[in-house]
């Protein structure tokens, strides 16, 4: 009798720590999932009230009003809730970089002025503590991008799951980071005389054209042998310049980064030259300034990636409100209008940039629109991500409301059809800490 | 003659007196907002009635004195000024980062009233802010409460009788401009207590002394030796002040150690009543904060910026305000500050704390860590005239903030603002001149980036 006490509680106590254990390492579901009654929010086509999801798999299988759901599919009641997309951010520094102020933590920023060589797709750190806390507020996806110098290297296009860059990469090679030099002055801290600026600015602008000069001739030379090596010497491998060819060909777009409104009108002449060289893509970013020259930048026909909208006007001079409705302004001339946070450890923040864009101008909508479908579209993957649409990856999440409000929560994350553990570190300590006894410290 | 002559001249002292102490105040009805009183719940089809920059009435149908202006608020949300607790926008210089202890400076002689940030803010619905000295000094300056009275000097900014408060700082930025900058103590948590303690040490027998030397020579009487005179030492009037209690702490932090260490020292000197502030750790030590009565002022959501923000939560807020802790949300940041509201709403997405609670993050909290509770934070009668009036719920990020009010007086009027109601107004247009740009950093570790090589945290 008493071993049999003994084995119940063993078995009890086995349980027990099984059910513990099970909790502390939660692992992703994957298989087949049906959200139910839920409005979903496809972004391409309207809102579906009270529709169903189906996921099989990686993939989105039915999106509509209802349909035969089999016994084999996990159900999700998802009544008086939303679905959206898994928004993606279109400029981060996610996974390159742990914390900030320690150096060593950083793989963002590579030596030298000219990196095209340089992938962020190497460096990404799947497990960095900011990812979990990234993907549980819906954004699924982000790219993440080298940042020094003047040509940065690539940046990546992620989901926000994964245990390796390669099972994480949507496009290893997503862009080339491109730093417009300035023809501004820096700041507070930048004495240079008028001329100096104008000199430097010039220099800078000279090598930068130079560079391209030269990886457009190693392009043709190589070209050129490719195409018929007879009679010609074999040329020397310039592994910088050899990551320029397919930025050249175009099959990698380069990111043009800049920000004053001076700035990007020479870019944009540097665009329509470059244009009639090679058959490079080009796109803009960061644009603080895009409101003055939107209309420039429609006629150049160039998509643009916008942010942070949380920001404060460039110059003192401008509008308080310049930087919130710098979106919609260029949304409204007609360009594709992506948005991004620029940030690490709080692209969590993306929704509410769109909000913001959205309440300043934009509309909720299309700022909707700027961190799904059309960074999917700018980015050539529109066929698997940016809305809710059969076929397309399961990369979408469940919210209690709108999920630009801060007030509401984002409920379930889908990424890649993971069914993602709602869990993060910013979590964990508010389960750990929240009733902590009040005489024992942890 | 003469007489005329000495009453005329009583006259025009008297008036320059009199302009020199109070603000500019004004009276106006609001009228059928939804009030947020933050105090006393909401009002639907409330009015607001201030006077003389004074909230003389709250209610329905409150009817307008003659002189008074009317604004309809129908449809609208009508809530207190917002209070932002840390705060480095309208400062000159931030950090005195010379010494480990620079008790005293004053951010009051470092006020810069032209900063566009102080617009931007009143744009977001802030009325009050508390501008504190930086963090590079384990005790740096005296920080100075401000009304944004944008438009008006120097003084004009200042929180008339608001209290003293001083700020500390401990961790990772006094250690690193000190210890690792300077090679002066503290290099370490260890050393940053030490600096406490012997400065409170040295402030306490420097008032005992200074004390009997003043006594000793009101009475001497001129026989024998003459009192051997203690010199007047600001530094330690200001620390000996704060052990009297009459300077409010707000100390810059990070860490649950460090945290319960300054609870420690203050204990044994007797200081009560202060602010740990960004406190990412404050969560771990909620039960002691909250037998301390320590309040807690914090980010929304920023960490992992440097190694000591690492194992933050946004949730940080939320279990110090389920444990009793009263808590407040700020920006240290000419950004945040724009939008303070919606950082308070981020409290109901990480932790479920009441929309109630959130909005007194943002209005009363500060107000009580600021020891302005009875002044402002809160829709009442008696309290001064700092209302902001928005066009939906402010925890909403479609909300707009219409108005800003200080004093009754109208600072922001986004229907107006066709960048008209600001100084030096120079818009749009003149783009292509080479410009300064983004001055308005406004971070804890202003001015302290010559002191070392590596990218600085807030």
């Amino acid at each position: 009798m008493k071993a049999i006490k003994s084995t119940i509680l063993l078995i009890a106590a086995f349980l027990l720590a099984q059910t513990s254990v099970a909790q502390i390492t939660e692992k992703p579901g994957f298989g087949k999932f049906a959200i139910t009654n839920a409005d979903i929010y496809t972004v391409t086509n309207g809102v579906i009230e009270d529709g169903v999801v189906l996921i099989e798999g990686k993939t989105i299988t039915y999106v509509g009003e209802s349909t035969d759901i089999g016994a084999d599919f996990t159900q999700i009641d998802a009544s008086g809730k939303r679905v959206y997309p898994g928004f993606i951010d279109a400029g981060t520094g996610l996974g390159l970089q742990e914390i900030g102020a320690v150096a060593v933590t950083n793989d963002q920023n590579e030596v030298g002025t000219f990196n095209p060589y340089i992938m962020a797709f190497t460096a990404i750190n799947p497990h960095s503590a900011a990812i979990p806390v990234t993907r549980t507020s819906g954004v699924t996806t982000v790219i993440s991008a080298p940042g020094s110098g003047v040509i940065s290297g690539k940046a990546t296009l992620i989901n926000l799951y994964g245990n390796s860059p390669d099972s994480m990469a949507v496009l290893q090679k997503a862009g080339l980071i491109h730093n417009w030099p300035s023809a501004d002055r820096g700041g507070w801290w930048d004495d240079r005389t008028d001329e100096e600026i104008e000199k430097q600015y010039k220099e800078q602008l000279k090598k930068l054209k130079d560079y391209w000069k030269k990886a457009i001739t190693y392009h043709d030379m190589m070209a050129s042998f490719e195409e018929d090596p007879s009679g010609k010497e074999e040329p020397d491998t310039d592994p910088q310049l050899e990551a320029m060819r397919e930025v050249i060909d175009g099959d990698v777009p380069v990111i043009v980064s800049v920000d004053s409104g001076k700035d990007i009108l020479k870019v944009i002449d540097w665009i329509e030259e470059m244009r009639e060289k090679t058959d490079a893509r080009f796109i803009l970013a960061g644009l603080e300034e895009g409101w003055l020259v939107a209309e420039e930048i429609a006629e150049a026909d160039v998509p643009c990636l916008v942010g942070p909208v949380l920001d404060t006007p460039p110059e003192d001079y401008m509008g308080y409100q310049v930087a919130y409705q710098n979106a919609g302004k260029l949304h409204a001339a007609g360009i594709p209008v992506a948005l991004m946070t620029q940030d690490i450890e709080n692209v969590r923040n993306l929704p509410f940039n769109a909000g913001f864009a959205a309440t300043y101008g934009m509309g909720i909508e299309e700022a909707l629109k700027a961190i799904t479908i059309v960074p999917a579209r700018i980015f050539g993957v529109e066929d698997k991500l940016g809305s809710i649409e059969e076929g397309k990856m399961a990369n979408l999440f469940i919210a209690d409301g709108d999920p630009f409000e801060p007030m509401n929560h984002v409920e379930q994350v889908f990424i890649e059809g993971y069914k993602i553990p709602m869990t993060n570190r910013h979590r964990k300590l508010y389960e750990q800490f929240l009733n902590r006894d009040a005489t024992v410290s942890e | 003659m003469d007489t005329i002559k000495k009453i005329a001249l009583v006259l025009i002292f008297c008036s320059f007196t009199a302009v020199g102490v109070s603000q500019p105040t004004g009276s106006v009805l609001i009228k059928d907002g939804t009030v947020l009183t933050v105090t006393n719940g909401t009002i639907e089809n409330g009015d607001v009635l201030i006077e003389d920059g004074i909230i003389t009435q709250i209610g329905e149908d409150v009817s307008a004195p003659g002189g008074a202006d009317v604004i309809d608020a129908s449809g609208k949300y009508v809530m207190p000024g917002i209070i932002d607790p840390h705060s480095h926008i309208a400062g000159v210089d931030i950090n005195e980062a010379s010494n480990p202890v620079t008790a005293e400076v004053k951010m009051g002689n470092s006020i810069d009233p032209n900063d566009i940030s102080i617009y931007r803010a009143l744009a977001g619905g802030v009325s009050s802010i508390h501008l504190l000295h930086g963090s590079a000094n384990v005790i740096g300056g005296e920080s100075e409460t401000l009304k944004l009275r944008y438009g008006q000097g120097q003084e004009g900014l200042k929180f008339e009788d608001a209290p003293r408060t001083i700020k500390f700082a401990l961790g990772e930025n006094p250690t690193r401009v000190h210890g690792q900058g300077s090679g002066i103590q503290p290099r370490t948590r260890m050393g940053v207590e030490q600096v406490i303690r012997r400065t409170f040490d040295a402030a306490l027998d420097y008032r005992r002394n200074r004390e009997a030397y003043l006594e000793a020579k009101e009475n001497y009487n001129g026989q024998g030796a003459p009192p051997r005179p203690v010199a007047k030492n600001l530094r330690m009037e200001t620390i000996a002040d704060i052990i009297e209690g009459d300077i409010l702490v707000h100390c810059h932090s990070y860490r649950a150690d460090e945290i319960l260490m300054l609870m420690r020292v203050f204990d044994d000197y007797g200081v009560e009543n202060y602010t740990f502030t960004h406190a990412n750790e404050a969560f771990k030590v909620a039960p002691e904060l909250k037998e301390h009565g320590a309040y807690a002022s914090v980010f929304s959501d920023w960490w992992a910026y440097k190694f000591e923000v690492y194992y933050s939560t946004a949730y940080n807020a939320s279990i110090l305000n389920a444990n009793g802790v009263v808590t407040s949300i700020n920006s240290d940041s000419g950004e945040l500050i724009r939008h303070l509201n919606h950082e308070a709403a981020k409290t109901i997405r990480y932790g479920n704390t009441s929309k109630a609670d959130a909005l007194k993050m943002i209005t009363l909290n500060p107000a009580i860590q600021l020891g302005i509770n009875d002044k402002v934070g809160s829709l009442e009668e008696g309290k001064h005239g700092d209302v902001s009036i928005w066009s939906k719920h402010p925890l909403s990020i479609y909300s707009i903030n219409q108005m800003t009010f200080v004093d009754g007086v109208k600072y922001f009027d986004r229907e107006e603002d066709a960048d008209d109601m600001r100084i030096d107004i120079n818009p749009g247009e003149s783009w292509e001149q080479p410009t300064v740009r983004n001055t308005s950093e406004h971070g804890c570790m202003h001015d302290t980036f010559y002191l070392f090589s590596e990218t600085a945290g807030e």
